[in-house]
């Protein structure tokens, strides 16, 4: 009898297979503590130790995690059922306490992820493993909107004293940026900053692996050519975070494959539609991106396809939208890039009254999306095709960024993600008059219809699904039509892997070591 | 000799001063940190609070003051990208850098004056020439192509080594060494090559030079004359006379070996101060670029004066001060 669980392990072992994972991409986390810095790859690597109420499934819906069910009381209150029999690492219990201090945690002022709840104005406990969040007012995408809002275990943060947040002023350092206690499949063996990042899987998790990987690193390799070359030589397995031109000859080596995927993410440019007379143009005494012809015709002089060919290698998807395929309110029949025709683009600009065309500059990121900078120069040369004289002004992204949030410029290249898989996050953002908050907090060219406004704020607050969907669709179709932006393409982001390691790829560019084999 | 290294201290404070002066006039050049730190979710509003609680929002040489009236209590602030204390990232980076640029050093020393004697010595033998080529490729190839082309050659190709990091680490008190481990001994050989074949072919160049000369001199002449052996009139004599120049310029080296990590460091993902610095550029975390630009400077500083130091142990006629 004593050798039965020996046995039991054997067996176990042999058709589960604990394998390792060594991944690479490009940038290290900045901190391990789930509540403090909104950026992707420290959301992708605390996602694996933290987890939330809800998470998507393969598909980017929404199901359970730490809330096993949940029920609308009223359009402003839920209640959700939490999940029982779940420890966090340390072997504490999980329980309504746990999220009800994470929410006060999360909305602490020195982080930056409040965004993950709100809407929210309280988080209830009713008892041990019942919840309720009160909210100031409907809000159709809750579920999608906390999964990012993740759980920490009460009792460890306050042993630890890790009750607040890393402060910017602070001497010292919040033991939660270094170490984790979460619920999650795997758990933090170790982070050497710009070397690697540890876990082991956590053998008491509630869920179901639909991998193999036991132990997986993460190594952040800054430089693209090395990033390459150690999956070459065999260093690491999985290799995100691609520089284009590497792609084919990836794909080519028989060592490896390479699984494709698009990102969340479109790429497009902005034009000031505010000043009367543009800040960087020949033309004075008046704004020609305020008539729509002249933004008509600036898509309409865009071939997009040439620039999948040439300048993307085939790694994207020309756009005719403004949210990329997988966000909800995007569909292929809507999603129709504007016909490439240098003659009907002359043709509206003549009538627009600039015959000759005119001249403008166009700001352009140069280290932050995929070839960002040979885009822009493409844009130039088809520009000039319609007479359009384009003074390019690249620069790093450090710079750029706020200079165009200053409203300093007169068109712009920029790409917007959607961490919630939901258009309104792009419409409110990107097209929604600028007031206060996240309305219009990246409309850089200052885009103003009180049309679409109205729409927006009625997306905001509608719980019917069916009425949802179709004020969706009426904000994407006029934000296409009115040309606001010059939409180019959604971002294509292969990852590249030996042959023994299949994944499933994530729209968000988060790669998940639960969907992850080794063989 | 009290006196003279008292002034050069006090010289060594004014540079470094002058350096952190430039350094934060430059900064707002580089971008703005808040961007980063709260993401594109973050309201016109929460940026301006931010901005206010870091002080970025005072001019540039307000933010000067304030960091070197902390910086003489030894404090830098946090660093904006990761949250911790500047002065914990620069210690745990340091040892990493100060491996690697050793390593390099040495190697460069080493090999370079070996090349260099060779060549001088033989100067039309077959392996001469070749090492004359190979030195014009060291000085001319820019060093991140170096680093590929190796990665490229002993990693992908014939697998003998790995292609990024330290390898294993063994830690002594605060202290980190990839020096004790198989690991850490592989992971260094390519970057320490890298980092290093400028310097070498610099050091190949000039001692060969330096024993051309001394070769020509007259009382290699007498030695000769006096029937030493080839060993003792190449090595004892004239070699050591070659050393002096080679040392000088090894020294004021070691301090560009250091500060200009960078791009090997990259390269290789060698987790050391130069990735830091360029990362930190990148997010434009003021706190620790200034950081990092003093450190750099009192590097230079330091090496200088010890080399001032050497020089006048060395030479009898500095000792006699001007009055």
């Amino acid at each position: 009898m004593r050798f039965l669980p020996l046995l039991v392990s054997l067996l176990l072992g042999a058709s589960a297979q604990a394998a390792n994972l060594r991944w690479a991409a490009q940038n290290d986390i900045l901190t391990f503590d789930p509540h403090s810095q909104n950026h992707a790859t420290t959301l992708t690597m605390t996602m694996h130790v933290y987890e939330g109420l809800t998470r998507y499934d393969r598909n980017y819906n929404v199901e359970p995690a730490l809330a096993t069910s949940w029920q609308e009381i009223s359009p402003t209150h839920w209640r959700f059922s939490l999940r029982k029999g779940v420890q966090f690492h340390d072997g504490s219990p999980f329980t309504a306490d746990d999220v009800v201090f994470s929410f006060g945690r999360i909305r602490q002022p020195q982080g930056t992820m409040q965004i993950y709840v709100a809407g929210v104005s309280e988080v209830k406990k009713i008892d041990d493993y019942t919840v309720d969040f009160i909210l100031a007012g409907p809000h159709p995408i809750l579920l999608r909107n906390i999964i990012d809002f993740r759980i920490m275990s009460k009792v460890w943060a306050e042993k630890t004293r890790s009750q607040n947040i890393q402060d910017y002023k602070a001497r010292e350092e919040t033991y939660a940026s270094r170490n984790a206690n979460g619920t999650g499949p795997y758990v933090l063996k170790g982070w050497e900053p710009d070397k690697q990042i540890v876990f082991t899987v956590n053998k008491n998790w509630w869920g179901r692996h639909d991998g193999n990987v036991s132990d997986f690193t993460y190594t952040p390799i800054k430089a693209a050519a090395t990033r390459v070359a150690a999956l070459l030589s065999g260093d690491v397995d999985m290799v995100t975070d691609l520089p284009t031109q590497d792609v084919e000859r990836l794909r080519r080596n028989d060592k490896l494959k390479v699984i494709d995927g698009h990102e969340v993410r479109t790429i497009f440019i902005g034009l000031d539609q505010h000043n009367d007379e543009l800040l960087f143009s020949s033309v004075k005494g008046r704004n020609p991106f305020k008539d729509v012809r002249v933004r008509r015709a600036l898509n309409m002089a865009v071939d997009r396809e040439a620039i999948k060919r040439v300048t993307m290698r085939g790694l994207s998807i020309p756009a005719g939208l403004m949210v990329a395929p997988g966000v909800h309110g995007h569909s292929k029949e809507l999603d129709q890039p504007w016909p490439y025709d240098v003659r009907g683009a002359k043709k509206l600009l003549a009538e627009a009254g600039y015959p000759n065309g005119f001249e403008f500059t166009l700001d352009c990121p140069n280290n932050r999306y995929v070839n960002d900078e040979e885009i822009c120069q493409a844009l130039v040369g088809m520009w000039a095709r319609v007479g359009l004289g384009v003074k390019l002004n690249a620069m790093p992204f450090a710079t750029f960024i706020p200079k165009i949030l200053k409203h300093d410029t007169s068109a712009y290249m920029l790409g917007w993600g959607v961490a919630t898989f939901d258009a309104l996050y792009t419409l409110q953002s990107l097209v929604r008059t600028q007031t206060t908050g996240a309305d219009g907090s990246f409309n850089c060219g200052r885009v103003s219809d009180p049309k679409l406004d109205a729409v927006i704020d009625a997306i905001k607050i509608t719980t019917d699904l069916k009425k949802r969907d179709a004020l969706l669709r009426e904000g994407l179709v006029a934000t296409r039509d009115n040309a606001y932006y010059v939409p180019l393409h959604h971002q294509l982001r292969p990852w590249a892997m030996k042959k023994n390691v299949s994944t499933v790829h994530r729209a968000d560019d988060r790669p998940e070591a639960r969907f992850t084999r080794v063989d | 000799m009290l006196a003279f290294i008292l002034r050069r201290l006090a010289q060594a404070v004014v540079v470094m001063l002058a350096v952190g002066l430039i350094a934060f006039a430059l900064f707002r050049f580089v971008g703005d940190p808040v961007l980063f730190m709260l993401g594109q979710d973050a309201t016109p509003q929460d940026r301006e609070r931010v901005t206010r609680l870091l002080g970025l929002d005072q001019p540039f040489y307000v933010q000067y003051a304030s960091f070197v009236e902390r910086a003489v209590q030894g404090e830098f602030g946090l660093s904006l990208r990761q949250m911790r204390p500047v002065s914990a990232l620069i210690v745990e980076r340091l040892p990493a850098t100060l491996e690697l640029s050793f390593v390099a050093a040495l190697l460069a020393l080493v090999a370079g004056i070996a090349m260099g004697v060779y060549t001088a010595l033989r100067p039309r033998a077959r392996l001469s020439q070749l090492l004359l080529a190979v030195s014009l490729i060291g000085v001319s190839l820019p060093t991140f192509l170096i680093g590929i082309l190796l990665i490229l050659v002993f990693s992908v190709q014939l697998g003998w080594l790995p292609s990024f990091g330290r390898g294993e680490t063994l830690a002594i008190g605060w202290w980190t060494t990839g020096l004790l481990t198989a690991s850490g001994l592989k992971a260094l050989v390519l970057p320490a090559i890298t980092l290093g074949l400028f310097q070498m072919t610099l050091i190949q160049r000039l001692t060969r030079a330096e024993m051309l000369e001394v070769l020509r001199t007259d009382y290699i002449r007498f030695a000769r004359a006096r029937g030493l052996t080839d060993r003792a009139v190449h090595f004892r004599h004239a070699l050591k006379n070659t050393l002096v120049p080679v040392i000088t310029i090894t020294g004021l080296q070691l301090g560009s070996i250091i500060a200009f990590a960078i791009i090997t460091e990259t390269v290789f993902q060698w987790p050391g101060l130069g990735l830091l610095f360029i990362q930190a550029v990148n997010f434009a975390d003021v706190p620790v670029m200034a950081a990092y630009l003093c450190l750099a400077a009192l590097f230079f500083v330091v090496i200088n004066l010890v080399v001032d130091l050497l020089y006048y142990a060395v030479d009898p006629r500095l000792r006699i001060q001007p009055a």
